[in-house]
């Protein structure tokens, strides 16, 4: 990839010339060319072992294999280092080799791909990476973009193109760019070739929702914005061709300059890892330190006097240089406790020699949630899926969980569930017990197929509502007449019979759905006409205006008027706004259907009330006409219009209202209450309303109408919020004052709350609206906010920003030390998936840049209580007793050599064979604590979701923490202790049983290593709570390769061939049958286990952790059946959350009214594009603009969370 | 049965690093090439007057050198008591491990031709034995010497005394005299030398510590056992399912 320029200085500002490519060449901008690979074939071998030893344990093995290398320091032959050191380098680079060839290969196919250029007046094909800046390139439908263009010119009307988004952002709805008007006449290439426009914008940068620039064309400057913008990454849809002009190219595009690193994260624990290791160290040092000064001291005062026996090394001349070199020589005898490889450095996981074993570990329990059967959705055929296999243990310690709402918590699928019409209500499943049931208990759904254009995928559970339809009852007819003509649905035929609507909001297509099916079906509108199926006949209304709705009215009229000529007024909208205009003659309607709504609403459902009107002709005109005056007006358009449908919405007959069910994902509402019980914190982001966002709350329990109160901070300054917070939290403070007495009020104060707030009595929920928490995030307010928030069981912050959503999780990261996880299925979710500890993403229909940011991904929210409860929790066990072990077998089998040093002069002997230190990790250890490491439970999966509480150790760190760190490394000092001492009394005098000394070196060192392998070895039986057979075969196996290895180490043959290097000959089978060395071995691992097992029988007796007891109880009634855990399901009455809930925008209703979107004749286009109203466009922009510009952030679709 | 008779040194660092790694064991197998030469880790007992030096090291250099003679006193006349030096060394190290190195002949004087002996040695290595199954590397006393002890306080074992029939004890109760020719230096560096005599059992020689350590541990372990029975009789039924909160 040498064909890609290299970088150049930061530039200011961009500039660059339409069709010149000589002119653009002196900036030197980056050509289309891309390059993520990171050597070729010449750099690869240094580049790379730069930069494998710029990883701090590579270094310290070269260094220590250095220091092996110098005879008077060596202590261990160099063999033990570099075979282990040579093995990592090479899997490593092996690694990086293959994974940049795959960088390689699609860096050249990405470049090769083609597109066509306009170069000297005609279009040529040109490879990717040949394109310039400033050229002029041709796209057609269904192309990737392939820089960042300028859109000139396209084939719809008006410059108008669509694309979509999903390689950048990961949305999949199709988004509409328009060319600036001067440029969109450009539609052929004689007429390009000659443009000449000068652009002068921003250099590159990452922002996907800006572009900020100016066109100087013809003496005139125009404006250019993110609107005029075709992205890198995105594609053409439903755009014959579009014509654009390079901007930005390659590596300057948004898209490459967001493909920025991935920050790497790190868990907890390898947290403390490091630091644990940085504390090794020092107490390597340490030990280094105090050996050394007894090297010096003994070669002073004994050594010196030795000489004659044992003359000191050449070039040593003091007794203080022997005692540094002998420093050095017990660096690299005791450097087996420090788990080197355990310190993550530098952004990734250093592979090193003795243990591969956390990573083999956290990739098996990646493995085990991959597999998860449990964890697979056989509807969409996606398994869980573990993207980052070094995050498993922190599953376990999750404190807080940051939601999204939609496409998370709910399906967005919204379905008619219920509806009242004229006081009756339809829609309740005929089921015995009355309570909604899971599907396939249900009994059959109404039968659809009177009519031909039934959607068959729609489903409604009552028959009554269908007859009532057939028997002609005029009120519900009038109802659903009402649904098929007062939305902004587009339709479209794409054959005979088969309609698809296309909905603005999820809502209303499920409203104009409901009404087609039951035979009122909306066919097909033009600007000024609604064509309708009315069972069977087409009728055509006239639509005489659209009254469109927005956030204040919560409501949208039509007006029609009928065939046969009557003006009538369809109204729908929030039943708070609704219900007050309507007629008095309805109140008793009004009643009935209030009550119907009540209980809707307790059943979390989203309602709207429907009314209707009829206008008198005359009264129409004359409001028409004022309506028109208005719309023209200069000046307060926006209050005059508004008065104007104030006006005629008024004084309305009550129809009926309809229920909408927000789908909850399956079993949502039951994983939220045991993620509760386990004490886990859930917060909800959601870029949607305050009503839905409640809405939700409420429909998955995590409001309940049993909380004390449920805080609402809405405020729009400053001052507000924090008056609103501060009244929620005196608020919190007076109730748990008068309800918990002083007693329990202390006793609940742990010492782990570390704030009085969190003593709170009561169950409070805090809801805060986007505007308000971009105040409560300021610096000087957060931690009032992290407060409050906190005190509360539930948080539900609505029309937040993904910016805002990030700020959110890193607050609660900063100030609370705990595990976050944020779960997500949308781009808007990124930020905060890439913030969290964890991020998981849904693997649903809103595109897969959530998944691509996350660390698992599974297509379910309800799995999320397997991943935590079980998957996490076990990691943490397994994980934090492979630790403990890992740290207690390294010190006791290190320790020894320190003992040691007490009798051998200080002078670096090994207790051990060489070849016993080099194996002692990789194989005799390994496996068994890697079987533990991978399959140890310590209750079987069940008993963690029934006893969420079990979760709780995890969350307070308990499991390997610094004390449990400590309390390993006295184990297993304590074990070297003993393993030293214990054979030393028995060796001071024993002879063997054929009269010879037994107390020779190389039986000391064959009873100290066998005695340790066994110790170890029972001591991971002892840990292991879990047994499998591969538990069984590792453990035993590992014995017995250590006596195989053992003897055949010991053997004549390899003595034969190498006897400088086997001089152990004849030791095992001499050493292990001395009835001695058995006793010798039988006491020290008794004296090693027995206080390690009384310590845990006291435990068990006299604090029993939670997890012993469910262990004992399981033991005993292992017939006993299973709690049984129903979720209740809290009638609630009251409290009625209806709200316009539809997530909707504004001025589409003009944008149908202009029909700019509509694929008319030309005629029929011109006919209307001469409307007052035809800035559509700017409209739509503007409200977009102020919808996410309460935070800053425009790039919110307020559509989608 | 037969009574083993022991040469005992304290503060004799056997076990010290530079000490244990300095031998070629290549050379103690027969390896010609080794002999002429020796590894580097034999320095500075390696080479002596550019010959190199036959068993090299520091191992080798220091070995016990005194020989010890015992003799029962019976009314006054001394009767040596027949001392075994063959069958102290393990079967593997004198038949595996050393080898005199290979040539014509088996004239030993010949074959180490060209070394020349250790420096504190009186006498070359083909000349430590008049058997020639004793002698040059595969020498017992040599090799029982050779196999370093693990802690700077060690003995080692000098020589057998068989027992000649079943009625008699090997070491009849009496006067003894131990005559020592004295050649092994240990004064300067504080050290000490004993002679001692045992007896073996199943396990061994005497040896108390194991014995002690037994008792002593059976003792903790019972006295735990008890301990921990009462524990868990009154606290250890709190384990009920009714504890597990929720």
């Amino acid at each position: 990839m040498e064909r890609c320029a290299a970088r150049r200085a930061p530039e200011e500002e961009r500039r660059l010339r339409a069709n010149a490519r000589e002119y653009n060449e002196k900036f030197q901008y980056a050509s289309n060319c891309i390059k993520t690979s990171k050597y070729n074939i010449v750099t690869f071998l240094p580049v790379n072992l730069f930069e494998q030893f710029q990883e701090v344990a590579n270094t310290y093995f070269l260094f220590l294999l250095i220091l092996q290398l110098i005879p008077q320091v060596s202590s261990l032959s160099w063999f033990t280092t570099i075979v282990p050191l040579v093995l990592v380098l090479s899997i490593t680079a092996v690694k990086d080799a293959t994974d940049d060839y795959f960088r390689h290969k699609s860096d050249n196919q990405v470049n090769n791909r083609q597109s066509q250029v306009l170069i000297g007046g005609a279009l040529r094909q040109e490879q990717w990476m040949n394109v310039r800046v400033g050229d002029i390139i041709k796209l057609e439908n269904n192309q990737f973009v392939a820089a960042d263009l300028l859109l000139l010119s396209s084939s719809e009307p008006h410059g108008l193109c669509y694309i979509e988004t999903a390689e950048l952002d990961g949305e999949t709805n199709t988004k509409v760019r328009q060319a600036i008007p001067v440029t969109s006449e450009l539609g052929d290439t004689s007429k390009l070739a000659r443009f000449d426009g000068e652009v002068i914008c921003e250099p590159p940068n990452n922002k996907l929702d800006k572009f900020g620039g100016t066109l100087y064309w013809k003496e005139n400057k125009y404006p250019l914005s993110n609107q005029n913008m075709l992205l890198r990454g995105c594609v053409l849809r439903n755009t014959e061709w579009c014509f654009g002009l390079v901007i930005f190219a390659g590596p300057d595009t948004k898209l490459m300059q967001n493909s920025g690193r991935t920050k790497f994260k790190r868990t907890s624990i390898d947290r403390l890892m490091n630091t644990l290791v940085l504390w090794i160290f020092g107490f390597l040092v340490c030990m280094g330190v105090i050996l050394a000064i007894g090297n010096a001291i003994w070669e002073h005062e004994v050594g010196v006097c030795f000489q004659i026996y044992l003359p000191w090394d050449e070039g040593v001349h003091s007794a203080f240089f022997s005692g540094f070199l002998s420093f050095w020589s017990y660096i690299i005898i005791l450097n087996t406790v420090v788990p080197i490889s355990l310190y993550v450095s530098m952004g990734s996981v250093t592979l090193s020699p003795e243990v591969r074993t956390v990573e083999v570990i956290r990739l098996g329990h990646s493995y085990f949630i991959n597999w998860d059967k449990k964890m697979y959705c056989a509807k969409c055929r996606t398994p869980a899926e573990a993207r980052t296999t070094t995050l498993n243990e922190e599953l376990g310690q999750v404190e807080y969980i940051f939601s999204d709402k939609t496409g998370t918590l709910t399906q967005n699928i919204m379905v008619f569930s219920k509806c009242s019409v004229n006081g009756h209500s339809y829609g309740d499943v005929q089921d015995v017990l009355g309570h909604k049931a899971e599907l396939g208990e249900r009994p059959e759904p109404v039968d659809f197929s009177f009519n031909p254009l039934a959607d068959p995928e729609f489903q409604f559970w009552d028959p009554s509502l269908l007859e009532a339809v057939k028997l002609g009852d005029p009120h519900v007819h009038e109802f659903f007449r009402l649904l098929s003509l007062c939305h902004t649905v587009m339709s479209e035929e794409k054959s005979e019979g088969e309609l698809y609507y296309k909905a603005q909001s999820p809502d209303e297509g499920a409203l104009v759905t409901a009404a087609r099916n039951f035979g009122f079906v909306f066919q097909s509108r033009t600007p000024k006409t609604i064509t309708v199926h009315e069972l069977g006949r087409a009728i055509t209304y006239q639509l005489l205006a659209i009254l469109d709705f927005n956030n204040i009215r919560k409501r949208m009229s039509v007006i029609v008027r009928s065939p046969e000529g009557k003006i009538r007024l369809y109204c729908k909208g929030a039943d708070t706004i609704l219900l007050e205009r309507l007629h008095p003659v309805n109140q008793d309607l009004a009643n009935v259907t209030t009550d119907h709504l009540n209980e809707y609403a307790g059943e979390g459902l989203r309602t709207l009330v429907l009314a209707y009107k009829d206008l008198e002709e005359s009264y129409y005109e004359d409001w028409s006409e004022r309506l028109h005056q208005a719309s023209g007006a200069p000046d307060a358009r926006e209050d005059r219009l508004a008065r104007l449908y104030n006006e005629v919405e008024n004084d309305m007959m009550l129809l009926g209202a309809t229920a909408i069910e927000d789908k909850l994902q399956q079993g949502v509402p039951e994983t939220i209450a045991i993620l509760t019980l386990a004490n886990i914190k859930i917060w909800v982001l959601t870029g949607d309303k305050q009503e839905t966002a409640v809405n939700i709350g409420y429909s998955c329990k995590m409001l309940t109408d049993d909380m004390t109160e449920v805080f609402v901070v809405t405020g729009h300054t400053v001052l507000e919020v924090r008056q609103e917070l501060r009244k929620a939290r005196e608020k919190m403070m007076d109730a748990s004052r008068s309800v918990g007495n002083g007693f329990s009020y202390q006793e609940k104060l742990s010492s782990k709350l570390t704030s009085v707030l969190e003593a709170i009595a009561g169950e409070y929920a805090l809801v805060v609206n986007g505007h308000s928490l971009a105040h409560a995030l300021e610096a000087d307010m957060e931690v009032e906010f992290l407060e409050t928030a906190c005190a509360c069981k539930a948080v539900i912050c609505c029309r937040v920003t993904p910016l805002q959503k990030a700020q959110v999780v890193e607050l609660v990261k900063k100030y609370k030390k705990a595990v976050t996880l944020a779960i997500g299925d949308g781009a808007n979710d990124v930020s905060m998936i890439k913030t969290a500890h964890i991020g998981v993403g849904i693997s649903g229909q809103e595109g897969i840049q959530a998944v691509l940011a996350s660390d698992y991904s599974f297509s379910q929210f309800k799995f999320l209580q397997r991943l935590l409860l079980v998957h996490g929790r076990w990691s943490y066990l397994r994980m934090c007793k492979f630790l403990c072990y890992f740290f207690y077998k390294n010190f006791a089998f290190t320790m020894v050599h320190f003992w040691f040093g007490f009798f051998c002069g200080f002078s670096a002997q090994t207790v051990y064979d060489q070849y016993f230190i080099t194996l002692y990790n990789i194989v005799y250890t390994s496996l068994p604590v890697l079987a533990m490491g991978i399959f140890d439970q310590d209750v079987p999966e069940q008993r963690s979701m029934e006893y969420p509480k079990l979760y709780e150790p995890g969350q307070l760190n308990l499991l390997f923490n610094k004390r449990e760190f400590f309390i390993c490394i006295a184990q297993g000092i304590y074990t070297s202790v003993l393993m030293f001492f214990i054979p030393y009394g028995v060796f001071a005098d024993a002879t063997r049983d054929d009269g010879a000394q037994l107390a020779d070196y190389q039986s000391f060192a064959v009873t100290v290593a066998t005695s340790l392998v066994i110790v170890v070895s029972v001591q991971i039986g002892l840990d292991t709570g879990f047994w499998t057979a591969i538990n069984h075969f590792f453990i035993w196996g590992s014995l017995a390769v250590y006596f195989a290895i053992l003897f055949a180490m010991h053997s004549d043959g390899l003595f034969q061939m190498f006897p400088n290097q086997f001089r152990f000959v004849g030791n095992a089978q001499n050493t292990l049958a001395q009835p001695t060395v058995w006793l010798t071995i039988a006491l020290t691992t008794v004296v090693c286990i027995m206080p390690v097992v009384a310590f845990r029988f006291l435990k068990l007796d006299l604090k029993p952790q939670l997890s012993d007891t469910v262990r004992y109880t399981q033991l005993v009634r292992k017939k006993q059946k299973a709690q049984h855990r129903c979720m209740r399901r809290v009638g609630r009455t009251g409290s009625r959350r209806s709200g316009y809930a539809f997530s909707h925008q504004e001025g589409f209703g003009e944008l149908i009214m202009s029909g700019k979107n509509m694929r008319l004749s030309s005629s029929a286009l011109s006919s209307f594009a001469a409307r007052p109203g035809a800035g559509w466009m700017e409209t739509l922009r503007k409200k977009k603009g102020s919808d996410g510009g309460t935070a800053g952030s425009p790039g919110a679709a307020p559509n989608k969370v | 049965s037969n009574v083993f008779m022991y040469y005992g040194l304290s503060n004799f660092y056997q076990n010290h690093r530079r000490y244990v790694k300095s031998r070629d064991d290549s050379q103690l197998n027969g390896d010609n090439s080794s002999l002429l030469n020796p590894s580097k880790e034999c320095e500075p007992y390696r080479t002596n007057e550019d010959k190199p030096i036959a068993p090299c090291g520091a191992i080798a250099n220091s070995m016990f050198n005194d020989t010890l003679e015992l003799y029962r006193i019976d009314n006054n006349t001394k009767t040596p008591i027949t001392l075994i030096k063959k069958g102290i060394a393990w079967w593997t190290d004198k038949n595996v491990k050393f080898r005199n190195p290979t040539g014509d002949g088996n004239n030993l004087t010949a074959l180490f031709q060209g070394t020349t002996k250790p420096v504190n040695w009186p006498k070359p290595v083909y000349m430590l034995d008049l058997e020639p199954d004793n002698n040059g590397f595969i020498n017992e006393d040599f090799i029982v010497w050779m196999r370093t002890a693990a802690l700077p306080t060690f003995r080692k074992l000098y020589r057998l005394i068989e027992r000649k029939n079943n009625l008699q004890p090997t070491l009849q109760a009496g006067k003894y005299s131990l005559d020592i020719a004295y050649n092994y230096p240990v004064h300067s560096f504080d050290g000490r030398k004993r002679m001692i005599l045992s007896t073996i059992s199943w396990m061994g020689g005497k040896n108390p510590f194991l014995g002690i350590a037994y008792i002593t541990v059976g003792s903790i372990c019972f006295f735990l056992g008890v301990v921990l029975l009462i524990i868990h009789h009154k606290y250890g039924n709190r384990n009920t399912s009714a504890d597990i909160p929720n």
